[in-house]
């Protein structure tokens, strides 16, 4: 079987603390892949060593039979890894629009020094993006001054220009009030739905949402995976049930 | 929040992607060629020492202008001097030793020189921001400066002069040498400013926006940082050396000065006056220093200094984004 992403004994520590250990894991082209823990479990050291920002002690990780492990982030993504952030990373004295411009040019292999960043085609994709994610309306207004939940959507929007591949979220729901986490997190897989090609692995705290918009749950504890099923099953584990939600512990 | 949700609408949309891409560029080649031409008129009638005023306005404008490109990126340099210096000592050189005395060649010729000195270094500073960016520049500014006191060839502390230049083959008049230097170096920063605009309004230019911002985003939406500031870099040398040719051209002397620490603090204040965002600011802002250093060395020929600082501090406290917010708020190009 042909994964597009593997992950095979990966190994990371940091002085004492064991942030990954003997993760082995292996994504098919096109899965909705939820990664879930507690905090300190190892999801967000997993997603920083796949997008290059950590480099793991030892292991490999291969993107399409390639190895990635030696890249450095901006070589992983022009192979088509992007990510968001759970604090969105953004340029908050631009616009949504020029936000969206500069991931644009930031995936043009030939940057130019005189063709205009605010060209009818490249202004065309990115409020083709906007409007997909319900943010066109924003595309005038500065960053610092838009809501959280916005910035979220446009740290997302951003990360889907390049068209990647594999596209990690990291909590693309965390610091928005529970009535919204639904409604944003449905925003965010309708407008992933149209680009079907691209698979996705989002870090999430709340089961109903993982349950709603994961076909495969990865649960991760002390920085060893303790489950990798469907939700139904991997929630059902007593691992999953003692080390991440906690049900366990309350009966 | 529920506008996060709902469905988007197309009100607020703003004006036609054609008319923001192609009209932008052409109205600023317009407005540019009108400004040099009614220059042009003014230069015709004016006295001397207001052409002489505007002509290094001009021409330190375009040093400063490197400073800008620069600070675009979020780093200050403190050793523009530098490549002031290399650009005038160039010209001066190729004047006197070559023979070769066309002021439009050795404008030309100052920027290439100081691009190429500059080239070497520039992978190495993209690396540094804040103090250690701004201390690395000055550190290379002042061993220049070290090295032309030192050597005699190069005139040592006390520089040499350089002549009258010809333009395009053909000698300069006596009467209107000083008006053919002031029409050139508006042309030239003319030239200059259309280019930077064009270059800042570019990918290239977005990105160096967002770099400034957030470093972090820029590698992870795959943009390289250190292409972005090692560019940059280079161009602001091309920009300083052009500006310091035409700064020797116009003064007929050259020295070591030019590459003092003292003299970059000074293109560093007009860049902070001008602020980052206008490209015609940073002319205007030269200009105001020009006039400020002229009118204070000649009624408070002690404390000009004095003065000159009490104008930063105005315009730090009530002009803290310089003098192009006036015209571009609300604008973050």
């Amino acid at each position: 079987m042909t994964y597009l992403l593997e992950a095979k004994g990966l190994e990371k520590r940091f002085g004492a603390v064991v942030a990954a250990s003997a993760v082995n894991i292996s994504v098919k082209a096109g899965e909705r892949v939820s990664l879930i823990g507690s905090n300190g479990a190892g999801k967000t050291t997993f997603v920083n060593m796949i997008t290059g920002y950590l480099k793991p002690d030892t292991g490999r990780i291969t993107l399409g039979g390639q190895d990635i492990t030696p890249l450095d982030p901006r070589a992983i993504t022009r192979l088509g890894v992007a990510r968001s952030f759970q604090i969105p990373q953004l340029y908050g004295d631009l616009t949504a629009l020029d936000n969206m411009l500069v991931a644009n040019a930031c995936h043009d292999q030939k940057l130019s020094f005189w063709q205009p960043a605010r060209r009818p085609a490249a202004i065309a994709r990115a409020e083709q993006l906007l409007e997909r994610f319900g943010l066109i309306e924003h595309r005038g207004r500065r960053v610092a001054e838009l809501p959280g939940g916005v910035r979220k959507l446009l740290d997302i929007a951003m990360a889907l220009t390049g068209s990647p591949q594999l596209l990690l979220l990291d909590e693309p729901t965390s610091g928005v009030s529970a009535e919204e986490k639904f409604p944003m997190m449905a925003t965010i897989m309708g407008a992933l739905g149209q680009e079907a090609s691209t698979t996705v692995l989002f870090v999430e705290h709340d089961m109903d949402i993982v349950e709603r918009h994961a076909s495969r749950v990865i649960a991760f504890y002390a920085g060893r995976v303790i489950a990798d099923d469907t939700p139904a099953v991997a929630l059902a584990t007593d691992d999953v049930r003692r080390y991440v939600t906690g049900e366990l512990l309350a009966e | 929040m529920a506008a996060v949700i709902a469905p988007s609408s197309k009100a607020g949309a703003a004006q036609p992607a054609a008319a923001v891409a192609g009209a932008g560029h052409g109205r600023t080649v317009l407005l540019a060629l009108a400004g040099c031409a009614v220059l042009a008129a003014v230069g015709w009638f004016a006295p001397k020492w207001l052409t002489f005023l505007v002509t290094m306005a001009a021409a330190n404008g375009m040093v400063s202008l490197g400073i800008v490109g620069l600070m675009r990126g979020g780093v200050v340099p403190f050793g523009q001097g530098m490549m002031l210096a290399v650009g005038g000592y160039t010209a001066a050189l190729v004047f006197n030793k070559l023979g070769f005395t066309d002021a439009l060649g050795l404008a030309l010729g100052g920027g290439l020189v100081a691009t190429l000195i500059a080239a070497p270094f520039a992978p190495l500073l993209s690396r540094y921001r804040g103090i250690f960016f701004a201390m690395l520049t000055l550190a290379l500014s002042m061993v220049t400066y070290g090295l032309l006191m030192k050597l005699e060839v190069l005139g040592g502390s006390d520089g040499f002069n350089v002549g009258r230049p010809t333009l395009l083959g053909f000698k300069l008049p006596d009467a209107r040498v000083g008006y053919v230097m002031y029409l050139l170096t508006v042309v030239l920063a003319t030239v200059m400013a259309v280019a930077a605009r064009i270059y800042f309004d570019s990918t290239r230019g977005l990105v160096t926006l967002a770099v400034r911002e957030n470093e972090l985003r820029v590698e992870y939406l795959g943009g390289s940082v250190r292409q972005a500031m090692t560019i940059n870099f280079i161009l602001a040398a091309f920009c300083g050396g052009m500006g310091g040719a035409l700064v020797v051209l116009a003064l007929g002397h050259i020295e070591p000065n030019f590459s003092f620490w003292t003299t970059s603090g000074e293109f560093v204040f007009v860049a902070i006056l001008a602020g980052w965002q206008s490209v015609a600011a940073v002319f205007v802002a030269s200009t105001v220093l020009e006039v400020v250093r002229s009118f204070s060395s000649a009624y408070f020929p002690n404390t000009w200094q004095l003065a000159l600082g009490l104008f930063l501090l105005f315009v730090i406290r009530f002009l803290p984004k310089g003098i192009g917010s006036l015209w571009m708020k609300g604008n973050t190009r």
